[in-house]
């Protein structure tokens, strides 16, 4: 047997290598083996259970306890901490769904200041590693490690096993690893072996490791995507791989060949730290197809607050709007529109939105609408005072301290109160800090 | 329809209407001119929708008539003809041509039919006035440049004209425009029978295209005004077009008062060290910081990308010592704006809103928001 044949194997304790079921060094049985671990250089961070872990982090005594993080009762989980989740607790379950598979769970309100902070710390370790990185959230990333052997003396696979060591001693906090030749098997990788975890997708077995995978594995393809697969036969990735490229390509154009190359386990988009977020969008599809302009305007209001929410969380501003529709028949309309300035308020895009939408709504039936911003800066720049608009600085402190009651309360609570109907003309008017509860927070 | 006119007249009257057309069009008939020969005169008439353009001049009238033919091509080739030249005009029989003829020159032009011309002539004009042109000009002159273009706010995209109190209590006419970033706010006195007009906002192309056509400033200019749509008559031409619908925001309450740093300057040698410093500013960011402290201002540019810039005036100024910045762009328009030697800058702190007069002409004043420097 060559030396090339060999299986390579790394220990996770001590970072020693060539160990086989032990470790012959620090006696861990945390060994990860793979033939191509070596050659490997595409990696996929994500932390585990992020803001419940720094919850229970800062309070030792909720260590062995189920912690969600979330809204009130009417609220829904943000995270599960790994015991609330072996109860049977979901991210985005409703609350008191939660608490009822999990009565005794020790919720918790969600401190996004904090975890930020962690998250830029631990961006910062991931830059010390490599310029190559992409941050995808506030707790995950990918990291582009091919040719960084020489400056660390270390293959890309000893140098993340020891930034998860670094880590978990000097932050405490656990993160979860993906090895892969590229993005899209080093995602899936990073879920497989979750918590603590650290697993390899080589080239070799990819295909036949994504074989009986769901097609929703594949990123962007949604609940509505994957129905649309399974009317044209295709359930598994099985089912893409012996598919024709070509009558892919003529259903779903260029996508129909990326869905065909990903299904072999090949994906050639570069790691690309300036591409970090182009823009922010949420789009939704309806039971049935509307050509009501206010039943559309509803639907766009929601999309605008949930991407609202998105930027304030992400801490950006975005200067472009884009408004996406689709069609009954299929055809997508994008209109996009370039404000004075930048913005993160629902209010704000929710008016741009609504103007290109109403040069849309001719009694054509919609499927979907899409709301979106573009053209992203950082959140200092969004919402300066507008001689346009004297009133944006109160309008802004109605929007703030309504995100503030659902924080503390649940979205539904606040939706409610300050529902659409039965004219949704201007709903940043309606939100007056003194309809909301949450006015003392100002 | 048979006429024959000289060129001269066909040329000014052309190039009065023509601007009008768009030069793409997905109607046809709209990149066309209407010509319409009667009782000793031909009528031009070009409209986008929104707007429309009419001019009559003098023709001789063979055979009344009217047809309409691509404005762009005629007036390129009126233009082009010799001066002195006449020109005549005849539809063919059955109305799909006009031959056109001047010397030994033809030209041959596909027409459509006049009664498919849109007609955008507006219902009853309920108020009307009339004001020298040259004030008018200088209303819109000094307001214009304020304009957005930020199409999903179209209430901004357009001057709001109006009639209220003047600063000294008299009757004013008063135009204001802003894109959220500066405002322009300029009075005139305002003119018998102004009184009573409802606040109206004018589409930007209207006031670009009513600007062009003042060329005397002596001439009377008279204004008519419906619910839906304004109309400007000057000599011979009559320029009426849609208002836009909404709501111009109450600007009276970002207009700052009792601002008590001010800052004068002359108005020329700031404006030079505008442009001298912002030489170095990025297109983006074009932020340039004014350190105003006794007796002066400091000018400073810093771009990243390309460098610093760095430049002194003396000034007028016994208040606090202040820094603020300000978009280099904004400035110099504003500062293009101004006619007295003297620019006056009633500043607060770096994040309000800063007023800008023109030395003392009340009549005129702008407000500019601060860049953060």
């Amino acid at each position: 047997m060559s030396e090339a044949d060999q299986i390579a194997s790394l220990c996770r304790n001590c970072g020693a290598t060539g160990a086989h079921g032990r470790c012959q060094t620090c006696g861990s049985a945390r060994i990860v083996t793979h033939k191509e671990l070596f050659r490997l250089g595409i990696a996929h961070i994500d932390c585990d259970a992020f803001f419940a872990a720094i919850e229970k982090r800062d309070d030792p005594s909720l260590r062995d306890k189920p912690v969600i993080i979330g809204g009130g009762k009417r609220g829904v989980v943000s995270t599960a901490c790994y015991v609330a989740r072996l109860n049977g607790v979901k991210s985005a379950m409703p609350m008191f769904k939660a608490l009822a598979a999990c009565p005794d769970a020790v919720v918790i309100k969600p401190n996004i200041e904090k975890y930020s902070a962690v998250g830029r710390e631990i961006r910062q370790r991931m830059f010390n590693l490599t310029p190559q990185v992409e941050p995808l959230s506030i707790d995950e990333a990918f990291l582009d490690l091919t040719g960084t052997q020489g400056v660390h003396h270390a293959s890309p696979a000893e140098t993340l096993a020891h930034f998860a060591r670094e880590i978990e001693r000097d932050i405490g906090l656990t993160v979860s690893v993906g090895l892969a030749p590229n993005k899209f098997l080093a995602k899936i990788a990073s879920d497989l072996d979750k918590p603590r975890g650290f697993a390899v997708i080589g080239t070799e077995e990819s295909a036949s490791f994504l074989h009986d995978k769901p097609v929703t594995i594949i990123p962007g393809i949604g609940p509505a995507m994957a129905k649309k697969l399974a009317g044209e036969g295709y359930h598994l990735l099985a089912d893409i791989q012996r598919a024709d490229p070509a009558s892919l390509m003529k259903r779903h154009g260029e996508y129909g060949f990326r869905l065909y190359e990903m299904a072999h386990g090949r994906d050639n988009r570069r790691v690309d730290p300036d591409s970090e977020r182009k823009s922010v969008s949420a789009e939704t599809t309806f039971n049935e197809d509307i050509a009501d302009l206010r039943a559309l305007e509803v639907h766009l209001w929601r999309l605008c607050e949930k991407v609202s929410a998105r930027m304030k969380a992400a801490e950006l501003s975005g200067l472009t709007v884009t408004l996406k529709l689709k069609t009954a028949s299929f055809a997508t309309r994008t209109r996009a529109a370039r404000l004075s300035d930048p913005t993160q308020l629902a209010g704000k895009l929710f008016e741009a939105g609504k103007h290109l939408l109403a040069h849309e709504t001719d009694g054509t039936r919609f499927r979907l609408i899409g709301s979106g911003l573009s053209d992203l800066g950082n959140a200092e720049a969004a919402d300066p005072a507008d001689l346009a608009d004297p009133d944006l600085g109160r309008k802004a402190g109605a929007e703030r301290a309504v995100d503030k009651v659902r924080a503390k309360f649940g979205r539904d609570m606040v939706q409610r109160g300050l529902g659409f109907s039965p004219r949704p003309q201007s709903p940043d008017t309606r939100r007056k800090p003194d309809d909301a509860p949450g006015q003392k927070d100002k | 329809m048979r006429v024959t006119l000289e060129r001269s007249a066909l040329v000014k009257g052309l190039t009065h209407v023509h601007r009008v057309v768009e030069r793409r069009n997905t109607i046809p008939i709209l990149s066309n001119v209407l010509l319409r020969a009667a009782d000793g005169t031909l009528g031009l008439r070009a409209t986008d929708l929104d707007l429309e353009v009419t001019e009559t001049v003098p023709a001789e009238v063979a055979q009344p008539g009217a047809t309409t033919v691509p404005a762009h091509t005629l007036y390129d080739i009126v233009r082009k003809l010799p001066e002195g030249a006449q020109v005549s005009l005849s539809s063919s029989d059955d109305g799909t041509s006009v031959q056109l003829e001047a010397g030994r020159a033809k030209f041959t032009l596909q027409a459509l039919p006049e009664a498919d011309f849109p007609d955008l002539t507006a219902g009853d004009m309920d108020n009307s006035f009339t004001i020298e042109a040259g004030a008018f000009k200088r209303l819109i002159a000094k307001t214009q440049f304020a304009i957005s273009t930020e199409e999903t706010r179209y209430y901004l995209n357009g001057i709001f004209l109006h009639c209220t109190d003047g600063d000294d209590g008299d009757k004013v006419l008063r135009a204001v425009a802003t894109d959220g970033h500066r405002l322009a706010r300029v009075d005139i006195t305002a003119p018998d029978g102004a009184d009573g007009m409802p606040g109206i906002i004018v589409p930007r192309k209207a006031v670009a295209e009513i600007d062009r056509l003042i060329e005397t400033s002596d001439s009377p200019l008279s204004i008519e005004l419906s619910d839906s749509k304004i109309r400007f008559t000057i000599g011979a031409v009559v320029l009426t077009s849609k208002l836009i619908d909404g709501t111009f925001p109450d600007y009276t309450r970002v207009i700052p008062s009792g601002h008590d740093k001010i800052l004068q300057v002359d108005t020329r040698s700031f404006e030079r060290a505008v442009d001298l410093v912002s030489t170095v500013s990025s297109e983006r960011g074009r932020a340039v910081k004014l350190s105003v402290g006794d007796g002066h201002v400091v000018l400073t540019v810093n771009n990243p990308d390309s460098g610093t810039a760095m430049e002194e005036i003396t000034a007028s100024y016994d208040a606090e010592p202040i820094d603020i910045g300000f978009n280099a762009r904004y400035l110099l328009d504003i500062a293009g704006q101004l006619e007295s030697s003297e620019a006056r800058f009633e500043l607060s702190d770096p994040g309000s809103p800063t007023l800008v007069r023109d030395g003392d002409d009340a009549s005129a004043l702008y407000v500019l928001m601060p860049m953060r420097v």
